[in-house]
């Protein structure tokens, strides 16, 4: 019995505390200026998957891709009780836009094969999108659940959530297995607990390994770092902490749909909106009212 | 994302200034024991992975502390706990939620070695956590904060009491409490007077009243009782272990002042079953002893995170608020206010953590004489030399730590409220609760005027002497702090002066000039302990400056008065206290 889980978590740049030059004169964010954390609602998205596992049973594995150093992010969710951690780290990988981030996770949902449930937090607070959940389910071709603040009730292959719709919330049913998006008033994240932070401080995975026998070892040569890297590298095995690390012909991903080839987003250009209007309009609760509201909505692009 | 950790300066810097490496060495067993067995996929390799662990787990603590404990403080105060009809307690929702936050996180063991599913920290990491919890909510520090319960079973409990019930103590399932005070035996435990009786198995069954019980509510209770039939004294008294049951019911709830999140019972035993925990008849001498010196630790540090928060509160305020077209921290009373404030705490703070650093070398260095005594008799010889001075030490430092930090708590309580003024009177700021709160501290655990009467027997018989001696061979590069020392050197002597004289007057003019005594020699050691801050950092040169200094003129003033022989407040006590008002 139990629900086995996959949560998909993302290291980003703290734009909540923004020091230095954020954003590179060509236009992209420039990371080195920003502390990096933990994406805010996908905390919430492991709570629910966590919190799922405490009540039913099965198992939570967390999946993030990136750079060596989002490694972090899957400590963070050892610490807080993940069963099984997954880094997709590949160079060819890079400038991914949200479609080929999506197409690469549903590739890595994939080959992890069995699960029930896939949580994503609603949004990452570097782009803001709330594309990739989404756009993950239609990959997988399973059922979707966005905005999720509550379960009301998971039984047999059926769950029953209720979302946060902005103003109001609704109850959406759905069979499993289901991905669901979840927002910040889901829950209240568990702290990191003391001994598993004790222990699994130590998990690396092994592209992590190496970069640190490479500057620990800067004279030595390619087969020695090698070999040092490998003998380190079986010592964290031996000791269960390894933190899988995958690339993309480990998912078997079609390249054409990775990276910058398989991203067709193009980002125009950066603007940083303040909004002026104060007060309101009123509309008048008559046909004829609302079909005047619509149609200014289809002018200014806010509809359609 | 306050962290009550990472956000408190003075905790981090004492964190840095500390040699941590070396408790940790010491509780560690210098690394040797971490090869194997249960727990050590989490024990540390080496002192600086230690450090790092205790980094990590109060970083945890002081998440928790800010962004769970503390916003639900406020109406846990308000609401309390419930007593039921059946004898029995509901805490609050929120208690319960701070509970599982603590235990989820793996904090409820957290002085336990690891076999037992602790994380065997140091008392050091653990008065730092008190302090922390305390400023998010005093209340809750008297469930956290009661670890000693299972410190105390770990001591002194067989194996096979230890295995039952420490693992559930570790992973925060029962909470435990010291069942000792009664109606007639408050101060003097010695009159205790539950009976404890064995049946004709021979399994003891306990019965009688206790009150005033810091969560009597809980699982697993420490009861102290009289073993023996037909005696008076403290040697007549064994330690039980009672687990909660229908015989033990909770008769009624007090309402307090403050600390309304902790649940004060009276509770009654109704010939309730109960292991006995060591050997008969030293449970008040020996078991209670320890356990009081640890809970007065906890005490302290209660009392640190209380004035913590208080401080915050009024440091603040003084900043923002304007009267007189400039913020009131522009006029020099205010400033005067609050700089005392935030000295005074320091000075409770290094007070207490040095206590629990000495604390950490008596505990351990025993341990390793009850537990693996080296094989060379010599060594044995200077292990049992250095656990005498260490007591001896201990005996003066925890009673003077929990002294001061609970009269400092109080002080910062109430000038936080004065530094709001109608304002900090009113339920709209916390700092009513924070002073509601502080009030207790001087009084449980050992009023301050106990305190006093165990810490000046310190003071007067040699241990403070050999303690400043310590301090007075330090030598200073810097001027200004080598003649800062120059001078508490001198303090010192004139100190001595009127120890040389209390002595002459005998003990009942040692009591009467106590506190004197004991201010005193506070103030020397806290002022050393300044000077070892000083020299690591610009800002503790300045506080340890203006500490001292004030504190000259005080020692000063103390012992002329202690050396002028006056006993008027004992000889013309009902002239000085007026008539007996009718009751």
């Amino acid at each position: 019995m139990g629900f086995d889980t996959i949560v998909c978590v993302k290291q980003v740049p703290d734009t909540g505390n923004i020091t230095g030059d954020a954003m590179k004169p060509d236009g992209t964010v420039n990371r080195a200026a920003l502390p990096a954390i933990f994406n805010p609602e996908d905390l919430h998205a492991l709570e629910a998957a966590l919190d799922l596992r405490d009540r039913f049973g099965g198992t939570v594995t967390a999946v993030t891709m990136g750079p060596g150093g989002a490694c972090e992010v899957l400590r963070e969710c050892l610490y807080r009780g993940a069963d099984r951690v997954i880094l997709i780290s590949d160079r060819r990988a890079a400038a991914s836009d949200t479609l080929a981030t999506s197409y690469i996770l549903s590739q890595a949902v994939r080959k992890i094969g069995r699960y029930d449930l896939v949580f994503c937090g609603r949004q990452a607070i570097d782009g803001d999108t709330a594309q990739v959940g989404p756009q993950m389910a239609e990959k997988l071709g399973i059922p979707q659940i966005t905005y999720y603040e509550k379960l009301v009730d998971l039984s047999g292959q059926t769950i029953r959530v209720r979302r946060n719709v902005g103003n109001g919330w609704e109850i959406l049913e759905g069979r499993l297995p289901i991905l669901v998006t979840v927002v910040d008033t889901a829950n209240k994240p568990r702290p990191p607990a003391a001994k598993r932070v004790m222990r699994f401080k130590r998990a690396r995975s092994v592209g992590e390994v190496g970069g640190q026998v490479g500057k620990d070892m800067p004279q030595a040569s390619d087969a020695q770092k090698q070999a040092q890297a490998a003998r380190l590298f079986e010592a964290v095995r031996a000791a269960g902490m390894v933190i899988e690390q995958w690339d993309l012909d480990d998912i078997k991903a079609d390249l054409t749909w990775c990276g910058m080839a398989g991203s067709p987003t193009k980002v125009h250009r950066v603007q940083s909106i303040v909004l002026t209007k104060e007060g309101f309009t009123s509309v008048p609760p008559t046909a004829e009212g609302v079909a005047k509201m619509v149609h200014e909505l289809i002018v200014d692009h806010t509809l359609g | 994302m306050p962290n009550f950790f990472a956000d408190n300066d003075d905790i981090l810097f004492l964190f840095n200034h500390i040699n941590l490496a070396q408790i940790a060495t010491l509780q560690e067993d210098d690394f040797a024991r971490v090869k194997g067995g249960p727990g050590a996929e989490y024990a540390p390799r080496d002192a600086a992975d230690a450090i790092d662990n205790f980094r990590r787990i109060l970083t945890i603590v002081g998440d928790i502390a800010g962004e769970y404990v503390a916003p639900r403080a406020e109406q846990i105060d308000r609401e309390g706990n419930t007593h039921n009809q059946d004898g029995t307690v509901t805490l609050h929702p929120l208690v319960e939620q701070n509970l599982k936050d603590l235990a989820r996180a793996d904090l409820m063991g957290f002085t336990l070695p690891r076999k037992y599913g602790g994380l065997n920290c140091p008392n050091l990491i653990y008065t730092m956590a008190n302090e922390i919890i305390s400023r998010a909510d005093a209340s809750l520090m008297n469930i956290f904060g009661l670890q000693g319960i299972a410190e105390t079973i770990n001591a002194f409990a067989t194996d096979q009491i230890k295995d039952e019930y420490l693992p559930r103590f570790a992973r925060g399932e029962v909470t435990g409490a010291m069942v000792l005070t009664e109606p007639d035996a408050g101060s003097d435990l010695q009159a205790v007077s539950l009976r404890a009786w064995q049946d004709e198995d021979g399994a003891w069954r306990l019965n009688g009243v206790k009150r005033f019980i810091t969560n009597g509510c809980g699982d697993i209770l420490l009861t102290l009782a009289r073993s023996e039939p037909n005696t008076q004294d403290g040697r007549g008294l064994s330690l039980f272990l009672n687990e909660r049951s229908s015989r033990i019911r909770v008769r009624h709830l007090e309402e307090k002042l403050g600390i309304h999140g902790s649940p004060t019972c009276e509770l009654v035993f109704d010939d309730a079953p109960g292991k006995l925990v060591g050997e008969r008849q030293l449970g008040l001498i020996r078991y209670v002893f320890s356990l009081m010196n640890g809970a007065r630790v906890g005490i302290a540090a209660q009392s640190l995170g209380i004035a913590e928060a208080a401080f915050r509160v009024a440091r603040r305020y003084a900043y923002t608020r304007k009267q007189f077209g400039v913020s009131i921290e522009r006029l020099p009373a205010v400033a005067e206010l609050v700089t005392d404030m935030r000295i005074h705490l320091e000075a409770a703070r290094a007070l207490t953590y040095e206590t629990s650093r000495v604390c950490d070398l008596e505990y351990n260095n025993l341990r390793v004489l009850e537990t693996n005594p080296p094989t060379d008799p010599a060594e044995v010889k200077k292990r049992k030399e250095l656990a005498r001075t260490l007591k001896r030490l201990n005996g003066m430092l925890t009673p003077m730590s929990k002294y001061y930090a609970s009269e400092m708590c109080v002080k910062v309580a109430s000038d936080a409220i004065q530094v709001l003024g109608g304002s900090g009177y009113m339920k709209d700021y916390p700092v009513e609760r924070h002073l509601r709160d502080a009030r207790i501290t001087t009084i449980y655990e050992g009023t301050s005027q106990l305190q006093v009467v165990a810490a000046v027997r310190g003071v007067c018989s040699g241990a403070f002497e050999k303690y400043a001696e310590q301090f007075e061979q330090a030598t200073y590069s810097d001027a200004q702090l080598a003649s800062l020392a120059a001078s508490l050197g001198q303090s010192r002597q004139l100190i001595a002066k009127a120890i040389a004289f209390t002595k002459e007057c005998g003990a009942t003019y040692m009591d009467l000039y106590g506190r004197k005594l004991v201010d005193s020699a506070i103030a020397i050691i806290v002022g050393y302990l300044f000077l070892g801050q000083a020299t690591r950092s610009e800002r503790k040169k300045a506080v340890a400056k203006r500490f001292i200094q004030t504190h000259l003129s005080n020692i000063r003033r103390d012992v002329e008065l202690i050396c002028s022989g006056d006993r008027s407040v004992l000889e013309e006590y009902a002239t000085l206290a007026g008539p007996l008002p009718p009751a």
